[in-house]
């Protein structure tokens, strides 16, 4: 009888024995399941995540803006109320999709879809589960980041090509959020720990210079969300949408590679953990 | 050389010892069982073999290999039929077996026709288009056997294949696995149902609290551990325990369950008569011959199924 897995099993003995236990090179093959499952899926699912930050924007830059009027942008020069939101809702929609793929999605599956299960009865290996999934989570992100720019365009609310370079560090504020989304997950034992997560995200969305600017706050309080990563991907989203950079550019997407590489390594040693009982 | 080598194999949740330090090889080609009550610690050994739970102490090795250290390269000659089915709801009948051979990282072409091939084994072939909340108990059953099947594996891990399922269905199921045994493929089964074991397994251990009690043939248990008949009889509930004395010494050794009276002897339409000559008229009797169920009460005086 000839073997089919012998390629695969030749393949396979060959890792490094670091390696061996956690990855098999495969994780392609949980990306094709998951454009299959969006092939099959519901699109309104996925639209939602689109249309959260387009409401905001509405609600918020033209409606309140109204009262406001401009205000002054990172370039000193005056920009619209909605101008100035309009990036901020970007860096939060690829936070909020991130994490809400890398915490909920990943905790739904490991705890009550069995769907990782299935997968690591297979060949595959514990990584080859974390990079596909990661994978799929930055798709999603592309997704919503591509469609949120198309309406920032037609509402007139970008004034740079630079504009387009929001799409790519949105992909890294989403791989930021959700590598350490996925390393988080790995400590959680019940839903009700799941409700911890808003409770940090919600407040960071609120002061981190996403509605008004931090110069409103007293000293010590800027220092607290200077050190927190959403306030440097609203400060970079700011920047790229009308194409004004500063030294501190630099700083917030080194704030980002950094916390990539400590999500990234926390989840590899954490895999175990998460996966494996 | 065996196919499964486990020794002294531990393992610990917090203060809970689930697996207490058992020893078993599988040689190849071999139908294998691990018999006990739920919470035995069976699946968490079948957990063990495939390198998705990490063992406490203890050696383990699959195919040569230790499945902790190179669990990929393990589960490539394994099939594993967990106890809960873990079919993706997100996808088709059909698309669960291509996508779970793209798993082992087969080629799609491959997996076409082994897919059909698959569907046609479980009798699946009309459901390759359903989703996989349309389908019975059984259906999803077959198709989670089908599954482990995809990439031809030398060992296969059934663990209880056939909970849930009706007689019918159990039928049809046992006559799938002879046909693989029958292609040397090693199958090692976890169950709770005697006749199951006896059906399937060439050789089993029994287990419980997470240790090996006894391990033979089914033949060869039954013989050491039980007489070859049993004369069940009911007095009524409210009756049984105190009949106990009346019967005592009638039988090779009497055991007294909530609802019945179990007596063990060779010839029990015998026994049977010597009751009724003695006057002590129970409500219903069978006569029936000796089962793992009462090996088990023998070695753990408990019933396998509460």
């Amino acid at each position: 009888m000839s073997d089919v897995m012998a390629p695969v099993k030749e393949r396979l003995a060959n890792r490094p024995s670091w390696l061996a236990p956690l990855y098999a090179g495969n994780a392609s093959a949980v990306i094709e399941r998951g454009f299959r499952v969006i092939r099959n899926a519901n699109w309104g699912v996925i639209a939602t995540g689109f249309f959260e930050p387009v409401l905001y924007l509405l609600a918020m830059g033209v409606g309140m803006g109204a009262l406001v009027g401009g205000v002054p942008g990172p370039d000193g020069r005056e920009i619209s109320y909605a101008m100035f939101i309009a990036p901020a809702l970007l860096a939060t929609s690829a936070m909020n999709g991130a994490i809400y793929d890398s915490v909920n999605n990943v905790f739904f599956k490991l705890r009550y879809s069995k769907v990782y299960e299935g997968m690591l009865q297979t060949s595959l290996g514990p990584m080859d589960v974390a990079l596909g999934e990661i994978f799929m989570a930055l798709f999603r992100g592309l997704l919503y980041a591509v469609g949120f720019l198309g309406v920032l365009g037609v509402m007139g609310l970008v004034t740079s090509w630079w504009a387009l370079a929001m799409i790519p560090v949105a992909l890294l504020i989403a791989l930021g959020f959700a590598s350490l989304g996925m390393a988080v997950t790995s400590f959680m034992k019940s839903f009700q720990q799941l409700d911890l997560v808003p409770m940090v995200l919600l407040p960071m969305f609120l002061f981190s210079s996403t509605l008004f600017p931090i110069s409103v706050y007293p000293g010590w309080v800027q220092g607290v969300i200077q050190a927190l990563p959403l306030w440097h991907g609203v400060e970079l989203m700011r920047q790229l949408s009308i194409g004004f950079f500063s030294p501190m550019t630099l700083v917030h997407l080194s704030y980002f590679a950094g916390m990539t590489v400590l999500g990234i390594t926390l989840v590899t040693f954490r895999l175990r953990k998460l996966f494996l009982r | 050389m065996p196919v499964i080598q486990a020794q002294n194999l531990t393992k610990k949740f917090g203060d809970f010892t689930a697996v207490d330090g058992i020893s078993f090889e599988v040689a190849p080609g071999e139908s294998f069982g691990l018999l006990g009550p739920n919470g035995a610690g069976k699946s968490t050994t079948m957990r063990m073999i495939g390198g998705t739970s990490l063992r406490t102490s203890g050696s383990l090795t699959v195919l040569g290999l230790d499945p902790e250290e190179r669990g990929p390269e393990v589960r490539a000659s394994l099939g594993v039929v967990p106890q809960q089915d873990s079919l993706d709801e997100e996808l088709r009948a059909r698309d669960n077996l291509i996508v779970y051979g793209r798993y082992f990282g087969l080629p799609r072409a491959y997996l076409e026709t082994k897919a059909d091939e698959l569907l046609e084994f479980a009798q699946l072939t009309e459901k390759a288009k359903a989703k996989v909340n349309a389908l019975s108990g059984g259906m999803k059953r077959r198709l989670t056997i089908a599954r482990g099947l995809v990439n031809e594996p030398r060992i296969l891990l059934l663990d209880e294949p056939t909970t849930g399922l009706d007689p019918q269905a159990r039928h049809i199921l046992w006559d799938r696995l002879f046909r693989l045994k029958e292609q040397g493929v090693t199958l090692v089964i976890t169950t709770h149902f005697m006749d199951e074991a006896e059906q399937l397994c060439d050789r089993l251990v029994v287990i419980d609290h997470g240790k090996i009690v006894a391990e033979g043939s089914p033949q060869a248990l039954i013989r050491e551990y039980s007489t070859r008949e049993v004369v069940e009889v009911r007095f009524g509930s409210a009756r049984n325990a105190a009949m106990e004395a009346e019967l005592r010494g009638m039988a090779e050794r009497i055991e007294v369950l909530p609802d019945r009276i179990l007596l063990y002897a060779r010839d029990g339409e015998g026994l049977l008569e010597q009751i009724s000559r003695r006057g002590l008229n129970p409500l219903t009797s069978l006569v029936r011959r000796s089962s793992l169920e009462d090996v088990f009460l023998r070695l753990t005086g408990r019933s396998l199924i509460d």
